[in-house]
């Protein structure tokens, strides 16, 4: 009888499997549907795009010569790398809450930091594709510069993680839909729209200057376009140093809520 | 000596003011087939989660084969399968996908094989390609089980797995179970269905409001309890009540000897008492009885 008992080979299994197929599983859940998880946030920024060029080109410049559309362009990329980095971790933790299947990812022996990591990881995918896709999009209609091609990778990973992490706290903390909602018009979109994706913060009175140097959405945003223009607000190393501390900031709170459990093992 | 399948010592939980458990002792064998069984709030699923890892205890121990839940998550995770409670599925996936990826979070790759085994076991074979979205709820509770055997658990519990599922599929499911466990699985099981359990189960736990108030083989808990019983549908409820039966439902009062020859001394009490006898029932011993009594009783 006993013999018959099946057993378990501990540590037999392939290291990394089990965060690999986590991974695997929430880059598939959005691509499944990628209409309207990549599609549709491309859309909305090429409509965004065609609105302001044809309103506000002729008018206005940036940095001297660079053309308002070109100027708008970058911006546009990371404000949708950054909303649909956060929309796709929120929303497929509040999911899962709400349906009760987030049980399938707690019941294997998947550490914290693989559920962190993979959500993460899952997200700043979902930002990326969609950045790329305005990107190759917005390419017809200006003329954008790729002056260094590493410090726009760089703050488009970091940003994506950032928000990806944020959408892990928003999606274990709402209980709701609606509660996910407010985390998102209340702090995610006020923070993007006041980060200086539609203008240089130079054009603005002193005090929203000051403002957006509080805004670590700005140093984003401005880091990421030094990235395209060699030019920005402030020094590309300062908003790398912010958008870096903002991560490890994030990732340490998202990594102690995982760890005790908070709301997902009550 | 084995390790215990499942060891559980004082473990105690609180929602605010309401003691979920209070302080909970189980040891469950290696191949044992056992039953948890108490009224709805007992505790039932709040024990398990712990032991699954998906709700902290506030004190005590949980381990399974010999691994702390908490300390020892993995190896306590790999040893065991849950089937939830809650019909509970991921409508993004198909029903291969799903066991398959089910798999991959408990590090197999390659587990085809397994995973046809399990599937045509349950009868899913022909929807292994559907969509979750596109199954009835009784396939879904199929699928529930296939999840929670992919990585091929010792241990075993499932959690109402035949509320609100039709006869048919609930006899087919427990000959699966039953065969798990001819093949050496430990079955912890909670069911509303006493005659399931007093058939399938060697040994029973019966908790109430968050306390084991009785643990025994199923044989043992026959005999201790309600030898025989007399149950009487009576027109004064209170009179019959007064003279120590206990309320059943909708009228019937039950009294529990142990030979029938006191049958003859009761219905004289109740006739003296005008409880208004209308008719009347004589028992053998069933877990039912039991259950009744050991919870009216602590
Ligand atoms: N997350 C929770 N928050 C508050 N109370 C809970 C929670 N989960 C369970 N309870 C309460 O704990 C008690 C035990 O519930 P449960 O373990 O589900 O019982 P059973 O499975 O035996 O029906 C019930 O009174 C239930 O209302
Ligand atoms: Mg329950």
């Amino acid at each position: 009888m006993s013999e018959r008992v099946p057993r378990i080979e501990v540590g037999a299994e392939a290291p990394w499997v089990g965060f690999r197929t986590l991974l695997y599983k929430e880059v598939l859940r959005f691509w499944k549907v990628s209409f309207q998880t990549v599609m549709a946030p491309v859309l909305n920024a090429v409509l965004f795009l065609l609105i302001f060029s044809h309103v506000l080109d002729r008018h206005v410049t940036v940095y001297g010569d660079i053309a308002y559309t070109t100027f708008l362009v970058p911006g546009l990329v990371m404000m949708s790398l950054l909303q649909n980095a956060f929309a796709n971790s929120s929303s497929s933790l509040i999911q899962s809450k709400i349906t009760g299947n987030i049980i399938f990812v707690l019941l294997p022996p998947l550490s914290y930091r693989e559920f962190y990591a993979a959500y993460v990881i899952a997200s700043v995918l979902r930002g990326l594709f969609v950045g790329l896709g305005v990107l190759l999009v917005s390419i017809p209609f200006v003329e954008l510069q790729l002056a260094y091609p590493l410090w726009v990778l760089s703050f488009a990973v970091m940003g994506g993680a950032i928000l990806g992490s944020l959408g892990v706290i928003a999606g274990i903390w709402a209980d709701k839909f609606d509660q996910l909602a407010a985390f998102q018009n209340f702090l995610i979109m006020p923070l993007t729209m006041l980060s200086g994706v539609f203008y240089s913060i130079h054009g603005l009175p002193q005090l929203w200057q000051d403002v957006s140097h509080v805004n670590p959405f700005f140093f984003m945003i401005d880091g990421f376009r030094y990235g395209f223009f060699g030019q920005s607000d402030v020094s590309p190393w300062l908003s790398l140093g912010v958008v870096g501390g903002c991560f490890v900031v994030l990732a340490a709170i998202t990594l102690a809520m995982l760890a005790k459990g908070y709301k997902l093992r009550a | 000596m084995t390790v215990p399948a499942i060891r559980i010592a004082s473990v105690t939980k609180s929602y605010g003011a309401l003691k979920a458990l209070g302080g909970v002792d189980l040891e469950i064998g290696q191949g044992e087939f056992f039953g948890l069984l108490g009224p709805n709030g007992a505790g039932k699923t709040t024990l398990i989660s712990a032991l699954a890892g998906l709700v902290r205890p506030d004190g005590g121990v949980l381990e399974v084969m010999g691994h702390d839940v908490v300390r020892d998550y993995r190896n306590a995770r790999r040893n065991l399968g849950v089937v939830p409670q809650e019909l509970v599925f991921d409508p993004f996936f198909t029903v291969r996908e799903l066991l398959r990826i089910q798999s991959g979070y408990f590090g197999i790759r390659g587990n085809d094989d397994w995973i046809d085994e399990i599937l045509a076991s349950l009868d899913l074979t022909a929807k292994a390609s559907s969509n979750m979205r596109s199954l009835s709820g009784g396939m879904k509770r199929r699928v529930l089980v296939a999840q929670a055997l992919v990585h091929r658990p010792p241990v075993i519990v499932l959690d109402e797995p035949t509320a609100g599922v039709d006869v048919e599929l609930r006899q087919g499911l427990w000959q699966f179970v039953r065969k798990l466990n001819r093949d050496g699985h430990t079955i912890v099981l909670t069911t509303h269905y006493l005659e399931e359990a007093e058939t399938l189960c060697g040994r029973i736990a019966m908790l109430k409001a968050g306390k084991v108030v009785a643990l025994d083989t199923t044989d043992n808990l026959l005999r201790r309890f309600a030898t025989h019983s007399l149950r009487v549908k009576v027109g004064q409820p209170a009179a019959a009540l007064a003279l120590g039966g206990v309320e059943v439902d909708g009228g019937w009062v039950e009294f529990a000897f142990d030979s029938f020859a006191e049958v003859e001394q009761v219905l004289a009490r109740l006739r003296e008492a005008g409880a208004g006898v209308m008719e009347m029932q004589l028992g053998e011993p069933d877990l039912e009885r039991v259950f009744i009594e050991v919870m009216h009783r602590v």
